[in-house]
């Protein structure tokens, strides 16, 4: 009896031990009474053909909106053309996906040998970059969901000063950095994860999030689309495409006749008063090499502290995160309530494997960090040189990098033909 | 200045434009080509590899869809139509009976059907489900784990990143093709697909 009993204990365990996979332990029944057994249904994703869908839209939507901002000089036209991708990219599509959060896909796909690009995302990538190439980033003004919603709350823009405009502007640099940063080592999706709107898009979203997209909407009011102006990474992107398109949108259809009247309706303070150079031409020139003398020295410092911050940098990695943890805190592996530590004991890795890993990662932040701060000193040394150096304009210009063609100016233009 | 310089000022500027925007062209057209070497006609979705996951729970409560787009399926040719299901009654549970407080599901999303002496049918009722992978763990540690997570792609909006997929501790979210968006128990074995492009 004892025996058997023992027999059966030891059978037991190793049937309940053996893998799930390998073999059932309730092997399943015979029925008799002719019972049909259901099947597991499922359900498709989204048909293929509308994803593409998505992709002719936003082209038809680009044309669109430059043919109106370009070629008609209509800022109801383009306003309308914003409310459409506002109502379709934003609330029918639910913001995904975007051409902003689409930065990482690419990258993901330039870095991780094992990610599949799909062609949709490439395509939103790419294609309104070429047409800001162009035309100016008659994206923003026509196209972009998050762009179209706050453009709709800038009911009183007041002015920011200008160099506090320069310094918030950078922001948007450091944003594109870390997003590739952390998309290139396989960590996160910082840019999809922070969308301040999709919430609103969704009407659900953590309370955290609807506060932020509320909170970005009420302060739109006064400071005019506050997120393309001092976060967008994309915008990054679309302000270098714009500053050397091939045609810009203008306020004026002809001439500038220098009444001032468009200076103060651009809501997002882009549009460049005339002025002359001041003092002499060679103290000037000797002013701007000094400061491009610097640059490298930005760069430099940039890199530096750039690599001195991956450690911190890194922990926003899960794997790095986990491993400095343990390391710290062996006992943590038996917290039962501490959920990752368990399903890593649970995964059969090793530690070694799992320091291995997390040191990996944690080299390609030194080296992610170096090229991010470096990045970074090679912007706030171009801003510098940008803002020591005056070129001779003789009339009331958009600032091409920054104008957001939403069009407003070309209303209050007087010239009209 | 001369005048001579000054007219020479506009031309040198466009040349500098023309020069820029090639430049940035050019830029734009590697990066997409570089990119465009891994792309795919295909779209691609999030799916759980239910033989890495570990019931955390946190499928339930990190879906950008309130509740969320995972859900509980049941491979049916993998179960044993226990009538002690370990999925659906609690380890503690004092009859096996369809009473609330014997339940493991805190929804009661699992239906128990009478088959034929001694099996039942249990069955998943979607719309109740929270995906907090409860049922699983009972029925992968005490019977054949045939009750297991998927995403649901009539739910899933297809975030960019799943929001799931960051915080899951066993990793087991990945891209998969849309033509083939499920991993269900018995369609396909564990290991199999894991060296292919996720
Ligand atoms: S700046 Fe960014 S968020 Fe704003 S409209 Fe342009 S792409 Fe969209
Ligand atoms: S078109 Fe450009 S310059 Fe004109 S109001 Fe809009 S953002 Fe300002
Ligand atoms: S988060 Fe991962 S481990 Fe947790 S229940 Fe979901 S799939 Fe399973
Ligand atoms: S992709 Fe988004 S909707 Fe789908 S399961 Fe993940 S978080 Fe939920």
């Amino acid at each position: 009896m004892n025996r058997i009993s023992k027999i059966l204990f030891t059978l037991s365990a190793f049937l309940i031990s053996l893998p799930v996979w390998a073999q059932q332990r309730f092997p399943k029944p015979e029925f008799e009474t002719g019972y049909t057994q259901p099947s597991t249904t499922q359900p498709l994703p989204r048909a293929l053909f509308l994803e593409y869908l998505d992709v002719f839209v936003l082209v038809a939507a680009l044309v669109i909106a430059t043919w109106f901002v370009v070629k008609k000089r209509s800022r109801l036209g383009v306003m309308w053309t914003s409310v459409f991708a506002l109502l379709y990219f934003g609330f029918f599509r639910e913001g995904c996906i975007c051409a902003i959060g689409a930065i990482q896909n690419v990258t993901l796909a330039i870095f991780d040998p094992t990610y599949v690009l799909p062609f949709t995302a490439l395509a939103f990538f790419v294609i309104p970059l070429v047409v800001t190439l162009f035309y100016g980033r008659t994206f923003c003004a026509g196209v972009c969901p998050l762009g179209a919603i706050q453009d709709l709350v800038a009911f009183r823009p007041i002015e920011i000063p200008k160099w506090l405009q320069k310094i918030l502007g950078m922001i948007p640099y450091l944003y594109l950095g870390l997003a590739i940063l952390y998309a290139a080592t396989r960590s996160e999706f910082l840019i999809c994860r922070y969308d301040p709107f999709i919430g609103i898009f969704r009407f659900d979203a953590e309370f955290q999030m609807l506060l932020l997209g509320g909170l970005f909407l009420l302060v739109g009011i006064f400071i005019a689309r506050p997120y393309c102006r001092f976060f967008c990474p994309y915008g990054v992107l679309l302000g270098w495409m714009s500053t050397f398109s091939k045609k810009h949108m203008t306020i004026t259809p002809s001439n500038c006749i220098q009444c001032k009247l468009c200076a103060n309706s651009c809501p997002y303070g882009v549009i460049e008063e005339p002025v002359e150079e001041q003092g002499s031409r060679r103290s000037n020139v000797q002013r701007l090499m000094t400061y491009l003398f610097f640059i490298p020295l930005w760069i430099g410092i940039g890199g530096l502290a750039g690599s001195m911050l991956h450690g911190p940098l890194s922990k926003f990695n899960t794997k790095v995160y986990l491993a400095e943890q343990l390391v710290e805190n062996p006992e943590l592996k038996q917290d039962p309530d501490y959920l990752d530590a368990r399903a890593f004991v649970q995964s059969g890795e090793s530690m070694d494997e799992l320091v291995k890993e997390a040191r990996e990662i944690r080299s390609q932040f030194y080296w992610g960090g170096w090229i991010l701060g470096g990045f970074m000193g090679l912007v706030v040394g171009l801003t510098l040189l940008k803002l020591a150096s005056h070129r001779n304009r003789h009339d009331y210009e958009p600032d091409k990098t920054n104008c957001l063609s939403c069009g407003r100016c070309m209303d209050y233009c007087p010239v009209k033909n | 200045m001369s005048d001579k310089k000054k007219g020479k000022q506009p031309s040198r500027r466009e040349f500098i434009q023309k020069g820029m925007r090639m430049t940035l062209g050019a830029s734009l057209a590697g990066v997409a080509g570089f990119a465009a070497l891994k792309v795919s006609a295909d779209d691609y979705v999030w799916q759980l590899d239910p033989f890495k996951c570990v019931y955390c729970g946190r499928c339930a409560d990190y879906c950008v869809v309130t509740p969320s787009a995972v859900k509980c399926v049941h491979a049916f040719d993998l179960c044993g139509y226990c009538d002690l299901c370990g999925g659906y009654l609690k380890p503690d549970a004092n009859a096996r009976s369809t009473a609330a407080e014997n339940q493991l599901c805190p929804t009661a999303a699992i239906q128990r059907k009478f088959v034929e002496d001694p099996y039942f049918e249990y069955q998943i009722d979607e719309e109740l489900c929270i995906g907090c992978a409860k049922c699983v763990e009972g029925c992968t540690s005490f019977g054949n784990g045939s009750l297991h997570l998927q995403v649901r792609h009539d739910l899933c909006v297809n975030c960019n990143e799943c929001s799931i997929a960051r915080v899951c501790p066993a990793d087991a979210f990945e891209r998969v093709p849309a033509s083939s968006p499920y991993k269900i128990k018995g369609d396909f074995a564990t290991g199999s697909d894991k060296n292919k492009p996720a």
